[in-house]
């Protein structure tokens, strides 16, 4: 008899978990992982690889799964993927792999991201390692610039294939918008560091506190002896709107607020000496994950009442549905169809200005255009403003170094394999692409190892 | 690497520290930042760098908060837990003409190297240094050798001119002298320097010290306002035309965390 319905995952309870900041998902026991994979069908041409941007032969570790066999389910997701709890966590798994499960044609899908969260977080609590043996890195050797999910891909790749890889990160910590981005609630700080040693396990060199095109320029890292450098910096500097009153004190990027509280750890303020201010009423602007990020740890600090503010509907926001029902269960409130036009305060915040939207013809990107509504103007009381309206790449790099193509947006502009116009010098995640998902930035750094590998061996490429 | 190597106390709680860090040390240009974090709880602050050689950077700090009594307490033979840099732009280094350095309390110790650098480009330095009082002037000596003239100020007129540094100024622009003025220091200084030297159009150059945390661009937190378009101070900064700044914005940002910073500080 096939199960209709996917196991649940065990959840904290809302009242409780925004007063902590520990993980909202509990993840599943070995029995419920167990008959969720046995409701696989194991398709023998199987949809849902299709649907994996790094090919995880997913049928297979789910049968290793239903066989109780969790540690070979894990090792066969690390020949393709080398941050399965990660990924378990912050994929988007219903527009991927789980999209194109046969069983979610007539019932729900198989929870396949659910399972590779399990096994990954059984073998870490299990204290094995299923370490691939790493070759000796003599196969050449390359840099990787940032250490968020593309970079740490695209090294972990190449160290197996046998090269001396070394990553350099600004931050004080390794794992980019992993650390300082996505909240502890949703992607606990311990399993990022976790799945960074693992990196390291395979022979990876991380040197934090390096900021490339400042410390050291990629002419330098070539001249020291690097053969090909892959550039994995990230999204980084926050897009504000641009309306009065956004330098008002109160007024956050939610990078800056994230950063705050991710990555300085200002929720424990003071042992943390990181403060943070968010007041009783927050106003998050924006509709994707970013802003449900923001505003759920609003609520965690404290807020009486948080608001995301967005000018279209519920369903054209970006945010993955997990994310907004788990802020709605919370507690957070939405405003939708409302454009900030100002905000009000007189050194502090004490309020946003709004107007009302209605939607029109479909924009380039086929979302239907917000257009305001004359005199429907609105004040929305809060003390604190988190601006989620997305981040434009980081210029430092393209400022610093020759010959590097730019995009209008100021990404590197790079082909299909993150070769970018300058020769051994290749791109992948939010740098080259905007903004996109862990997953997205993890596939291009996959890709971009196989193109380093094909340039350093045969010198193709350019 | 990130030991410290000298310290000295150069005025009450205003302290020296030489930092071994050959990566940043030889890519050091004047008006440029380090980012300091002293412990795993700590945060991560902005100070500017002083000097260079080819293996290690100077950096003077007054004790103010949580984060630089931290930094004071370290030894010589110590490392600072995390330091990244050289960050921001360097100042616009040029032959000008006749140059105004102006430097406030432990801003003197910032504005040396940009003083430094204009003499060596050919410029004639009339340098104005001032503090509150006699035991603060930091950095007299190396004012002294890299200016043509120095002035000193304090408020209480314990040493030099009693007054501020903007008396002095004043008084030097009426035979209308500069031909560009750069100011170090608390921002108040720096803004009403440029209020008095808008009123002679002479080009001053500001280096702007807001909150900050990662310092690479990512947070937004360091924003100021620069003819009414926010720019971040550490990418597009920290040196910016002082006549387009918005002073009065950056006093009040600068005053976002004041009760918290009392707290932290009074936590064990």
């Amino acid at each position: 008899m096939i199960k209709k319905n996917r196991v649940p995952m065990p959840k904290q309870e809302p009242s409780v978990r925004i007063k902590n900041f520990d993980e909202v998902a509990l993840g599943y026991t070995p029995e419920q992982a167990i008959e969720e994979a046995s409701r696989c069908l194991q398709c023998k041409d199987a949809k849902c690889v299709e649907g994996c941007p790094v090919e995880i032969d997913i049928p297979a570790f789910i049968k290793y799964i239903k066989e109780g066999n969790f540690l070979d389910a894990v090792k066969k997701i690390k020949e393709k993927n080398s941050l399965p709890a990660i990924c378990g966590r912050v994929c988007p798994q219903e527009n991927q792999c789980e999209k194109f499960c046969v069983m979610g044609r007539r019932w729900e899908p198989i929870a396949i991201g659910r399972l590779e969260r399990f096994v990954a977080d059984y073998e870490r609590q299990s204290g094995y390692r299923s370490v691939v043996a790493a070759s000796a890195g003599k196969k050449g050797r390359v840099a990787c610039v940032g250490s968020g999910p593309a970079s740490l891909t695209c090294a972990a790749d190449l160290a197996l294939m046998g090269y001396d890889v070394t990553i350099f990160e600004s931050l004080h910590v390794p794992g980019g918008v992993l650390m300082y981005g996505i909240p502890e609630f949703r992607l606990p700080k311990r399993v990022v560091q976790d799945e960074v040693d693992y990196v390291k396990s395979l022979g990876v060199k991380i040197f934090t506190d390096v900021i490339v095109g400042k410390t050291i320029t990629i002419d330098e890292l070539f001249k020291e002896g690097y053969q090909a450098v892959f550039i994995g910096s990230g999204a980084g500097l926050p897009k504000f709107l641009g309306i009065p009153g956004e330098g008002l004190n109160g007024v956050y990027s939610a990078n800056e607020f994230l950063i705050r509280v991710n990555l300085m750890k200002a929720y424990l303020f003071p042992k943390y000496h990181t403060p943070i201010y968010v007041g009783k009423r927050i106003a998050v602007i924006g509709g994707g994950n970013v802003a449900m990020d923001a505003a759920r740890v609003g609520l965690r600090l404290g807020a009486e009442e948080v608001y995301v503010v967005y000018r279209r509907g519920e369903t054209e926001m970006p945010a993955r549905r997990e994310e907004i029902e788990n802020a709605k269960e919370e507690g957070v409130k939405f405003v939708f169809y409302s454009n900030p036009i100002r905000v009000l305060g007189e050194g502090w915040v004490e309020g946003l200005e709004c107007l009302r939207m209605e939607l029109g013809e479909p924009d380039e990107t086929g979302r239907r255009r917000p257009i305001p509504i004359p005199n429907s103007n609105f004040i929305l009381e809060c003390d604190s403003v988190v601006v989620a309206i997305g981040q434009s790449p980081n210029p430092l790099i393209p400022m610093t170094t020759e010959g590097l193509k730019i995009g209008e947006h100021g990404n590197i502009i790079v082909d299909s394999e993150g070769r970018t116009s300058r020769k051994g010098v290749f791109a992948g995640g939010d740098i080259t692409s905007g903004e996109a998902t862990v997953i997205a930035a993890m596939a291009a750094g996959k890709r971009a190892a196989k193109a380093i590998d094909q340039y350093i061996q045969l010198g193709v490429g350019w | 690497m990130n030991e410290i190597v000298v310290k000295r106390e150069l005025a009450p709680s205003i302290k020296l520290i030489v930092v071994h860090t050959p990566l940043i040390a030889r890519k050091f240009k004047p008006g440029q930042f380090v980012i300091v974090r002293v412990c795993e709880e700590g945060e991560r602050i902005p100070l500017t760098i002083a000097d260079a050689d080819n293996d290690n950077i100077t950096i003077v700090f007054q004790e103010v908060g949580k984060t630089t009594k931290m930094l004071g307490q370290l030894k010589v033979g110590d490392r600072i837990l995390n330091l990244l840099g050289p960050l921001g732009k360097p100042t616009q280094i040029d032959n000008y003409g006749h140059v105004c350095c102006i430097g406030g309390g432990v801003g003197v110790a910032a504005l040396y190297p940009v003083a430094k650098a204009l003499k060596k480009a050919g410029n004639r330095v009339t340098s104005i240094v001032g503090a509150r009082t006699k035991a603060l002037i930091i950095f007299e000596d190396e004012m002294k050798r890299v200016s043509d003239e120095l002035y000193i100020t304090t408020d209480d007129g314990s040493k030099g001119e009693k007054g501020f540094v903007t008396d002095v100024l004043k008084r030097l622009l009426e035979k209308n002298l500069f031909d560009r003025v750069f100011a170090v220091g608390p921002a108040i200084m720096m803004k009403v320097v440029s209020e008095v030297t808008k009123m002679k159009n002479v080009k001053t150059i500001v280096s702007l010290n807001p909150i900050m945390i990662d310092g690479t661009g990512m947070c937004g937190g360091c924003r100021v306002i620069v003819n009414g378009e926010p720019k971040f101070a550490c990418v597009d900064g920290p040196d910016f035309e002082g006549h387009l700044v918005d002073f009065n914005h950056l006093l009040s940002r600068l005053k976002m965390y004041e009760k918290q910073e009392k707290e932290v500080m009074q936590a064990a």
